[in-house]
């Protein structure tokens, strides 16, 4: 039954290359070097976006690229073996951006017998991708310009057949906002680093992908017997149910009880009002039925309705637990409804929900303090937990109409326009919005986010039980975690799974990397994958020091709030960080990577993880890090098992 | 070649609870890794149906034992065993595809790799994978009188 006769274990075996200007398209055998050595998805577009794209180029001119990549595990009948990766010089942060979805995308690429579809140039006119097999075409997307992202998927489905895969861009993709996303399977979405502002840029309003190939593995038989071992063991897992129940929502009373969910643009963090917005009333009160991507178990999707008085009903999937938290008590939303309704509405129109729960949060402030008036916001307000306010505001940022044009570059832009003290509480790092967690009493956490490879996120690295387990007051022993889970937790967006299912089921990276043995028919370890893994990052970060030209430090500091004002109501009162106790992180941070205290990688250690190119390369710019007084540490990180929840 | 049904016999097909389904397809790759050696969903013998945006429900479509196909089958390729699945002689069959438009649930399938038709051989692997409960053994015993 196995078929191991292939050569393309895990692969599909063929990359497409497209020229938007030209409508050129091109057809070779995948790269397999490149996906051994980068482990596909996330690791071969960071190499490709290095080795390709000009330092100089714009984030949305021609000579960006955009690629997707559906990584060596995404349909291989492992669970949640789901995703897709984007990826492109991110028009938010300068820098390397990739961001993942879930759903049918990924996998239904490679049923179509393509691994990976590599982009360039500007497409004269509106058009999306059409993947029929062998059949692949630039087809004229006049028609569904324009449309709402939740509306041109049932319409290109419509005109298309069901058993298309579509995956869109809204609005906001078409008007270059910089934290626009990309949306499939009617709610799952490519959210960071602005890839959908990229696919608008190129006038590429969606991608179709029918697939009827199978793919082979090395071991069909192991794999089958082992998968089958693992949803069996987990289906007991006493984190199952709730999982299945609330997916991510979960989190959203804990957060609070817990004190770190944004509240009011991360002014503080406890919101009274939590039982309206929590996991639920989400299920009480939104929920139609439970959602799974491809192959997973666990169905953490939560597809819903959102009734509003005067609203007209409106279906969506969510919010789930960043949206939850960033479009709902971080904009001061009181009922579950409220956060729904928004989600549907970012969705549309296409924007990241973090991202956009964040520009609106921090324009919200604004408002507050009396920085932007309602002449600003033609005759409108901006006040705290109002959907009328929000969407109102939403639309002149999409439609960048009068002062919506400083917001559609995000929060740091419009910080530096709006001025008088605004930089303070714009809750970014690297020009992208922090993910629905305040760092202020999570030390570890406000680590991840200054030092992620794609400006703030939590899907680097996580530490919320971390910092609970090892002390919220403590920074010092902070970093080796963050390294460590920098390492673990990229590796799932390179192969192309979920990664929920390692945190929330206790499956040990050996068993997946065992997995991804018998996919591939290569043979590594887990110490293998951590050290791939450290490659990308590293890689990712000359990268962003070769476009940005400046030391590494200089662009890791989060917003003042998060040592300048302590966090002033609930559990946390009083609580917070001092600016010496982030440089202490920071210090700790670079030694534990093999970079030098101003942050830039050193010699050493580019050179043990092979990448003396890159060395070279930041070396002429005068940013390779110095020589460590002490050395590199052997092993960068300290393996940790942070707990569930 | 077709069985004789007599009391005690037990006859087993899927049951399916349509808004137990989130749609994630183990079923499907079980199917077709199952029976063709690939992870292939266009090769199983079930299929779901997505029905979003709205009402948002998935709604798996499976055999319900109903036996047109084998009735209309020119070839005589399809007889049903004594388990209550109708199966296709791979010999047999012809692929013409003629018992594909009187199947209610639409579950017959051809694909370019094959030359015969997909039908569920009730051999219930999507049922054990499946956790939502959507898809579960259903049993009947045979009452000689029917
Ligand atoms: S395959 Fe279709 S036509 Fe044949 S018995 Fe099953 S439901 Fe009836
Ligand atoms: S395995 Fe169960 S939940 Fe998943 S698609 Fe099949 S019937 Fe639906």
């Amino acid at each position: 039954m196995a078929n191991s006769s292939t050569s393309s274990r895990g692969l599909a075996g063929t990359t497409l290359r497209i020229n938007l200007s030209t409508g050129e398209i091109k057809r070779y055998p995948t790269d397999e070097k490149l996906m051994r050595e980068w482990f596909g998805g996330r690791g071969a577009i960071a190499k490709i976006l290095y080795d390709e794209v000009p330092r100089d180029a714009d984030p949305l001119g021609p000579e960006n690229l955009f690629i997707m990549s559906a990584g060596v595990m995404s349909g291989c009948f492992i669970p949640a073996g789901a995703k897709i990766g984007f990826g492109s010089i991110s028009p938010l942060t300068n820098g390397h951006g990739d961001s993942n979805m879930g759903g049918h995308l990924g996998p239904t690429l490679k049923f179509a017998g393509y691994d990976m579809v590599i982009m360039s140039g500007i497409s004269p006119k509106p058009v999306y991708l059409f993947i029929d097999d062998d059949t692949v075409e630039l087809r004229d997307a006049s028609q569904y310009w324009g449309m709402g992202s939740l509306a041109c998927e049932p319409a290109m489905k419509k005109d298309l057949g069901e058993d298309f895969e579509i995956a869109t861009i809204g609005p906001a993709g078409e008007n270059g906002i910089r934290f626009s996303c990309i949306t499939h399977d009617f709610g799952r979405q490519a959210g960071r680093t602005g890839q959908g502002a990229v696919m608008g840029s190129k006038k590429l309003k969606a991608i179709a992908i029918r697939g009827t190939c199978g793919i082979n593995v090395h071991n069909l038989d192991k794999l089958t017997e082992q998968v089958t071992a693992i949803i069996k063991r987990t289906q007991t897992h006493p984190n199952m149910a709730p999982w299945q129940k609330y997916g991510t929502a979960f989190f959203i009373e804990w957060s609070n009880d817990n004190a770190v969910i944004p509240t009011r643009n991360f002014q503080t963090t406890y919101f009274e009002d939590i039982k309206g917005i929590s996991g639920d009333a989400l299920v009480e009160r939104c929920l139609i039925t439970h959602k799974a991507c491809f192959g997973c178990w666990m169905n953490c999707g939560k597809y819903t309705k959102a009734v509003l008085p005067g609203k007209e009903t409106v279906y969506l999937e969510g919010p789930e637990y960043e949206t939850g938290a960033l479009c709902g008590s971080n904009l001061g939303m009181t009922d579950i409804n409220q956060v729904a309704y928004l989600n549907w509405l970012m969705d549309n129109v296409g924007m990241d929900t973090m991202s956009g729960g964040g520009v609106v949060a921090f324009a919200m402030e604004c408002f507050q303090r009396g920085l932007i008036t309602t002449d600003d916001l033609e005759g409108h307000t901006l006040n705290w937990g109002s959907v009328e306010d929000t969407e109102h505001f939403v639309d002149m940022v999409v439609h960048r109409r009068g002062i919506g044009e400083y917001f559609a570059g995000g929060t740091k832009r419009a910080a530096e326009k709006i001025g008088r003290g605004s930089e303070k509480f714009a809750m970014q790092v690297k020009g992208q919005e922090m993910s629905g967690y305040d760092g202020r009493y999570a030390p570890g956490m406000l680590l991840s986010y200054m030092t992620c490879d794609i400006g703030a996120h939590h899907n680097r690295s996580w530490t919320i039980t971390v910092d609970m387990a090892e002390g919220r007051d403590k920074v010092e022993g902070r970093a080796k975690v963050v390294v460590y889970l920098q390492h673990i937790r990229p590796l799932f967006d390179c192969w192309c799974i979920c990664r929920l299912f390692w945190g929330e089921l206790d499956i040990e990276p050996e068993e997946i990397v065992e997995s991804l043995n018998l996919i591939t028919g290569w043979n590594i370890d887990a110490a293998e994958a951590f050290k791939t893994s450290e490659k990308i990052w590293n890689l990712v970060r000359c990268h962003y020091l070769e476009r940005n030209k400046a030391n590494g430090r200089t662009f890791d500091y989060p917003p003042a709030r998060s040592w300048e004002d302590k966090i002033p109501t609930g559990p946390s009162a009083g609580k917070g960080l001092t600016k010496e106790q982030i440089e202490t992180m920071l210090d700790e941070y670079y030694a534990c990577r093999g970079w030098d205290n101003d942050g830039n990688p050193s010699r050493e250690v580019l050179h043990d993880l092979k990448l003396d190119f890159a060395a070279d390369n930041i070396e002429k710019i005068g940013l390779l890090g110095k020589p460590l007084p002490n050395g590199i540490p052997a092993v960068r990180g300290e393996r940790y098992k942070p707990k569930a929840f | 070649m077709q069985q004789v049904f007599k009391d005690g016999m037990e006859i087993k097909r899927i049951k399916v609870i349509s808004g137990k389904c989130s749609g994630c397809r183990l079923c499907m790759q079980i199917c077709a890794i199952c029976h063709y050696g690939e992870i292939n969903p266009k090769k199983a013998s079930l299929r779901i149906e997505a029905h979003f945006p709205q009402p948002g429900v998935y709604k798996p479509r499976v055999c319900t034992q109903c036996g047109k196909c084998m009735e209309v089958c020119p070839e005589g390729a399809i007889y049903r065993r004594d388990d209550g699945a109708y199966i296709v002689l791979v010999e047999k069959c012809t692929n013409c595809g003629v018992c594909i438009p009187v199947c209610k649930p639409g579950v017959i399938f051809q694909h370019r790799d094959l030359d015969h038709v997909i039908i569920c051989d009730n051999c219930f692997k999507c049922t054990k994978l499946c956790n939502t409960g959507a898809i579960t053994i259903h049993t009947r015993p045979v009452k000689e009188s029917k």
